[in-house]
């Protein structure tokens, strides 16, 4: 930050050739610019074509006539309940990693190692994949073991189901909730954990009582990030739950539910009549943006001012 | 004595907060005080009230629920290795019966997949992608090229735009500049590949049509162009973030020695920040050859073998997306798609552990402090 202001005076005094600044200046001048661009017309088509269509009753209406009229009630419903499932079961189990992660494992240890390892590798795991696995291991492996043993064999809980893709989307999540929070345990000055146990508190009681408070704004950064991404991710709810059209809101975990991203697809790709459907995906798809929009900036928003109070008390 | 005299003026051995010392002033200045008793005395005993309060939690035990919840931290932080190897072995499990099953077989084997087949009706051996017909064919060479074309063209548009936005806004942008690019690549990222994928569906597969004249909408440079948007703010920011870790002391250094801006970019700084940018871009890879929606909408999901990218592709990952949905649960179709997984599992697998290390490495070499 400094380094670029204190860089540039001494280079003035030194006469060197300009060109080669100016050239390397513009070239990546004009690919951050383009790549500001894409987002822009991405989403100035998006709000043009979109916007005369979203109005209260969109949201607040079932779709009718094949899709060509009504709203996308279900949908936002679906998307709401299944990362609000997703959330219950990914938090814990994402705060709980990283607490272990930050405080209690030695970084050396061959356990931690693994842990690290393995949540790495998890975000880079092909969503489709976690559709797949989702499909193999709680469907047939887990709903079908819960038939033999609850229903007798009859199938309840072994076919696509909000619970199932709730689970599959929370561990496709799981990494960003662990770096978040992470990250917001990190920020946490020394001092505070030096002043707690010189109080005499014991390890347990510093981060409860003290660092997990002060780290809250980092792990719900973690929760809005996966939020967003579980109202976005489509490719692991294909199989695990997600339906194009359902009369009725989904009243159990084992029933299917609609979703804003994979309404989105289906819109898009398998509509007899896309020029009819058009100004609906349109409003759909500004709904969608919109939603996960408000998520990344809330995140955004509630990570900078934690950083900001805590180079401020560090300073 | 001396002791407390130094207490007072803050400089001795035995000084005490000053928080805890005017409570025993005032015991001093008590007239019940024991008046043979030195004041200094006095105060420092009274000076210690956090000594029977520390004692009592010595000695309790931390409570049940602290211990239980310890070690449900210590359990749960297990779950994300869980998770993969519960991932590991049931795409394994549901694909290994392509290794063993005589019903599987009968229809594919891993030899038809990938070796070139005389199918019937057909003048020479092809490999040819076609699950559904009266007799399948699960040649699998028109997807790998397939997901190959389009994870070049996107690593091709995504590599220069993302590693030059980077080195503008770490070593040119003003202080505001990056205060609106950084957060707008962030936003870039959190559009979900659906919605990149409609729009190169429903928007840019026209315009790219319009502008080169193709003759299939949907092709390998529109999934192409279109998945670059979803790695750019990968690279983007795991590249900006390699750049920001040079130490200052090399571009004082550079900038000491006579070297422009420029010469300092290209000679110091972004050869130290070399492991981290190589880690941006095997992360961003990995991210292209995994990721579904986009190819799924905008990719025009025919498996023809051909290297020509206006041709129409199907990639691995949107094959198994159109396809499982269809599939008879444990039939020869399904096991080759979980096949598929494996093999998209695996190599992706590979890549992202090849850029996680590069990155240790980068924070090696720069001190994990910076």
């Amino acid at each position: 930050m400094s380094r670029s202001t204190e860089a540039q005076p001494s280079l003035r005094a030194s006469r060197r050739p300009r060109t080669g600044d100016a050239v390397l200046w513009l070239a990546t001048g004009l690919a951050t610019l383009l790549v500001v661009l894409v987002l822009l017309v991405i989403l100035v088509d998006v709000v043009k074509n979109g916007a005369p269509r979203l109005t209260l009753g969109f949201l607040t209406q079932a779709p009718s006539d094949g899709m060509t009229a009504g709203g996308i009630f279900p949908a936002i419903f679906g998307t709401l309940a299944l990362v609000l499932l997703m959330t219950v079961a990914a938090l814990p189990a994402g705060v709980a990693t990283a607490i272990y992660l930050h405080e209690y494992a030695s970084p050396t240890a061959t356990a931690t190692r693994i842990v690290r390892i393995a949540v790495n590798n998890l975000a880079g795991v092909p969503s489709i994949v976690f559709g797949l696995f989702g499909l193999g291991f709680f469907i047939q492996f887990v709903g079908g073991g819960m038939d033999k043993l609850f229903y007798g064999g009859n199938k309840v809980f072994a076919q696509p189901a909000l619970i199932w893709a709730a689970l599959t989307m929370a561990i496709l999540t799981l990494p960003v909730v662990i770096v978040a929070t992470e990250e917001a345990l990190a920020a946490v000055p020394r001092e505070l954990r030096l002043a707690s146990a010189a109080l005499g508190a014991t390890k347990f009681q510093t981060i409860w009582h003290v660092v997990l408070p002060q780290a809250v704004p980092g792990i719900l950064t973690g929760a809005i990030l996966s939020i967003s991404r579980g109202a976005g991710e489509v490719a692991p709810i294909l199989f695990t739950g997600a339906a194009y059209f359902l009369p009725t809101l989904p009243h159990s975990l084992h029933d299917q539910f609609m979703h804003l991203g994979y309404h989105v697809y289906v819109l898009a790709t398998q509509s007899p009549d896309v020029d009819a459907t058009r100004p609906l995906l349109y409003a759909t798809v500004l709904v969608l943006l919109l939603l996960t929009f408000a998520l990344n900036a809330t995140a955004i928003v509630v990570r900078s001012r934690m950083r900001k109070k805590f180079s401020g008390s560090h300073a | 004595m001396n002791g407390h005299h130094n207490a007072e003026t803050g400089t001795g051995v035995y000084r005490l907060p000053r928080s805890l010392t005017p409570n025993g002033q005032a015991a001093a200045s008590d007239p019940k005080a024991d008046p043979k008793a030195k004041a200094e005395v006095d105060d420092r005993r009274v000076a210690l009230p956090a000594a029977p309060r520390r004692r009592r939690l010595q000695a309790s035990r931390p409570p049940m629920v602290h211990r239980l919840t310890e070690l449900s931290i210590h359990v749960l932080a297990y779950s994300a290795v869980a998770a993969m190897i519960l991932i590991i072995i049931f795409i394994a499990k549901e694909a290994w019966p392509l290794l063993t099953s005589a019903a599987v077989h009968k229809e594919v084997t891993l030899a038809k997949m990938w070796f070139i087949q005389q199918w019937p009706g057909y003048d020479a051996p092809e490999y040819i992608w076609q699950p559904v017909a009266d007799i399948p064919k699960f040649g699998v060479w028109p997807l790998v090229v397939g997901t190959i074309k389009v994870t070049v063209i996107a690593m091709l548009v995504a590599v220069p735009l993302a590693v030059s936005a980077a080195v503008f806004v770490s070593q040119y942008a003003s202080r505001r500049t990056r205060e609106i690019v950084k957060p707008t690549i962030e936003f870039l990222a959190g559009v979900p590949s659906v919605v990149l994928g409609f729009f190169a569906l429903m928007v840019m597969a026209s315009w790219l049509q319009d502008l080169f004249g193709l003759d299939s909408r949907l092709n390998a440079v529109v999934a192409g162009i279109a998945l670059s948007f979803a790695v750019i703010p990968v690279i983007f920011t795991v590249c900006e973030e390699a750049l920001g870790a040079v130490p200052p002391s090399y571009i004082e250094a550079s900038v000491a020695l006579g070297a422009a801006r420029w010469q300092t970019i290209t000679k110091v700084v972004l050869p130290a920040a070399a492991p981290g940018i190589a880690a941006s871009i095997a992360l961003g890879l990995g991210r292209a050859f995994g990721e579904t929606m986009i190819v799924l909408m905008a990719s025009g999901n025919a498996a023809i073998l051909s290297a020509n990218p206006a041709d129409s592709v199907r990639t691995l990952s949107a094959t198994i997306a159109a396809e499982l949905a269809e599939v008879v649960f444990g039939g020869p179709h399904y096991t080759v798609l979980f096949g598929l997984a494996v093999l998209l599992f695996a190599v992706t697998f590979g890549i992202n552990l090849v850029g996680d290390q590069a990155i240790a490495r980068m924070k090696r070499r720069m001190g994990v402090s910076s």
